[in-house]
């Protein structure tokens, strides 16, 4: 044996149950950790999800970016190959990437040849300057590089404002850029990247852990946390049926608990997704106005979604800008 | 049990998270100090005439809180709208304020008017009717927005630019006899020069529609001289006395020199 089982595949229903129950006690202690700078410390502290098959897991609070938080809203994770350490999105901040680099030097020694950022948004890209040292390559979506020309420097002064420049970093462009399909081995365990079509953003990377059957699309799926849509609504439900297509077992999203079944956590997505569709669709065809549109367009599917009330309406704005063109 | 509790704990902490998160402090600036500003900015545009506070010949609806401060739907309504020449809009805080002036052409049924800024932070939003008799009548409403101007005008640059100039009219049938609501929408990335290219370290230079005007068969709708704050893909409601079988016609520059020209069919009997 190498060092680690990989006993996943196929057992999905079950792995799953067993994690539901530990992010619910990670999930109420992450919060409490959040909770206590209130009282003067800026503490950043998470828990790592250990998955098994050298797969780790820092599962975020469903918040903004704040200085109690550093930033640290997205899942991160990381896979402990044979050979190398593969990073998904480096954390919210250079204090977040810090904390996971360090996260990653307790478990193992072995290089870190692969540091992946899904995607432009600053939750999930802040981090990667923390990783420079170690020399990986920068994985990132073709579109990756001009979506950090347009927006990085807007990002940059917002996290800064909020963080203070010590925590912020620089952003760290992409060394390698994958405008299709791409496959990495960590050491007879392959990671295949998919550069999806403009969707949750216009620069969406998947990454399919094809050993254990476990599917990271990032952003491609919000789990309890509203999604939040600044791409392409119709490439989102397009795109979504590809990752569908490859039926994994279990999913780590990018906003959620660290493992979930994919399946019904896709189905839900998109039950608000195709509210969201139809609902704004059907808004522009009776001349309903943007504003009155963002006010009641899927207003009714709220329940059991974290922050609906801070994103639904812009969710709303960004369909209707987009569907009013067809 | 045990479990249960830390569920609950869990769903208890977010919901005061949440709720502490969506209510961000209010702004510091008092309000004697936003007063002063609108006098500057109204003493610059308006070159010190006279402008009356109304609560009926001019009214603003923009939300409290923008859901996007790129992209903030206003409507102003003019229920007087047989005294109404032109509009202007101003957005107070921005680094330009002047949003639009919208003048009313013959056909134009001036009651109403939509349309989308950009805001860069908490402000006043100021909306002048000028009358045809010259006066100057003022009302402002308070939004909460922040970054709306400096915010990127889509996924980049490139992206923001493609299909320059194309333009779309939808028509509805409008509140009064005689009277349709029409739709305009442009394509164009209205580069404001406050978005700096990551890489470079330079703004992309400003670039955005500043004059469009619309007619209806040989009578002028609208005027628009437009700003660095209407948003990028401008779109712009109004009402226009509609004459059948005549079409309307956009005329739209932007501040590089290009001009755009489409006609449209209005559908007949909208009214």
């Amino acid at each position: 044996m190498s060092g680690f089982d990989l006993q996943w595949v196929g057992n999905g229903r079950h792995a799953a149950g067993d994690v539901r129950f530990t992010r619910r006690e990670t999930f109420a202690l992450g919060l409490c950790m959040c909770c206590l700078p209130a009282h003067g410390s800026a503490a950043h502290t998470f828990s790592l999800n250990d998955l098994g098959n050298g797969l780790f897991v820092r599962e975020a609070p469903h918040e903004e970016a704040t200085l109690a938080n550093m930033g640290a809203i997205a899942n991160t994770c990381f896979i402990i190959g044979r050979d190398s350490v593969l990073v998904i999105d480096p954390g919210g901040s250079v204090t977040d990437g810090r904390w996971l680099l360090s996260e990653i030097r307790k478990r193992t020694a072995k290089p870190i040849r692969h540091v992946v950022m899904t995607h432009v948004h600053p939750d999930h890209c802040f981090g990667a300057e923390a990783f420079v040292d170690e020399q990986p390559e920068f994985i990132g979506h073709a579109a990756l590089r001009p979506a950090f020309d347009a927006r990085g420097s807007f990002y940059h002064q917002r996290l800064v404002e909020m963080l203070g420049p010590e925590n912020v970093g620089r952003l760290v462009y992409p060394t390698r850029e994958i405008s299709d399909v791409a496959e990495i081995d960590l050491g007879d365990r392959l990671i295949r990247i998919i550069a999806h079509g403009a969707a949750h953003t216009d620069c969406d990377l998947s990454l399919f852990d094809t050993s254990t059957g476990t599917l990271f699309p990032a952003d491609l799926l919000f789990v309890d946390r509203i999604p939040s849509l600044d791409g392409s609504l119709l490439g989102w439900l397009r795109e979504a049926k590809r990752l569908s297509a490859i039926a994994p077992a279990r999913a780590v999203p990018g906003h959620g608990p660290a493992m979930v079944d994919f399946e019904a956590a896709m189905a839900r997505q998109l039950r608000y997704l195709t509210a969201l569709h139809d609902g704004t669709r059907r808004a522009i065809a009776a001349g309903i106005a943007i504003n009155e549109a963002s006010r009641t367009v899927a207003a009714d599917q709220g329940e059991g979604w974290i922050l609906f009330e801070d994103y639904n309406g812009r969710n709303v704005i960004q369909a209707y800008k987009e569907l009013e063109w067809e | 049990m045990t479990r249960t509790l830390r569920t609950v704990f869990a769903a208890a902490l977010v919901t005061a998270f949440c709720g502490g998160s969506a209510s961000a402090t209010d702004p510091s600036q008092p309000d004697a100090g936003r007063e002063k500003r609108w006098q500057e900015i109204a003493g610059y545009l308006f070159d010190d005439r006279d402008i009356v506070p109304t609560d009926t010949l001019i009214k603003i609806d923009a939300p409290k809180r923008a859901e996007d401060a790129a992209l903030v739907p206003i409507t102003l309504t003019m229920p007087e709208k047989d005294k109404i020449k032109s509009v202007y809009l101003v957005i107070d805080d921005n680094p330009a304020p002047l949003a639009a002036h919208v003048t009313f052409g013959p056909a134009a049924d001036p009651g109403a008017l939509q349309l989308r800024v950009r805001i860069d932070t908490y402000t006043n939003v100021h909306a002048v009717a000028e009358t045809k008799d010259g006066k100057l009548f003022s009302t402002a409403v308070f939004v909460k927005a922040s970054g709306g101007c400096s915010a990127p005008s889509g996924p980049s640059d490139v992206e923001a630019m493609k299909g320059m100039g194309d333009m779309r009219m939808k028509f509805a049938k409008g509140v009064e006899k005689k009277s349709s609501e029409a739709t305009l929408m442009i394509r164009h990335p209205n580069f404001n020069g406050m978005q700096m290219n990551q890489l470079t370290r330079l703004y992309t230079p400003p670039r955005y529609i500043d004059k469009v005007t619309v007619s209806h068969g040989d009578q002028t709708v609208l005027d628009i001289v437009g700003d660095i704050s209407l948003s990028t893909n401008p779109v712009l409601s109004f009402n226009f006395m509609q004459t059948d079988g005549q079409p309307m016609t956009v005329v739209a520059s932007d501040t590089k020199g290009s001009r755009w020209e489409q006609s449209f069919q209005v559908p007949s009997a909208m009214h």
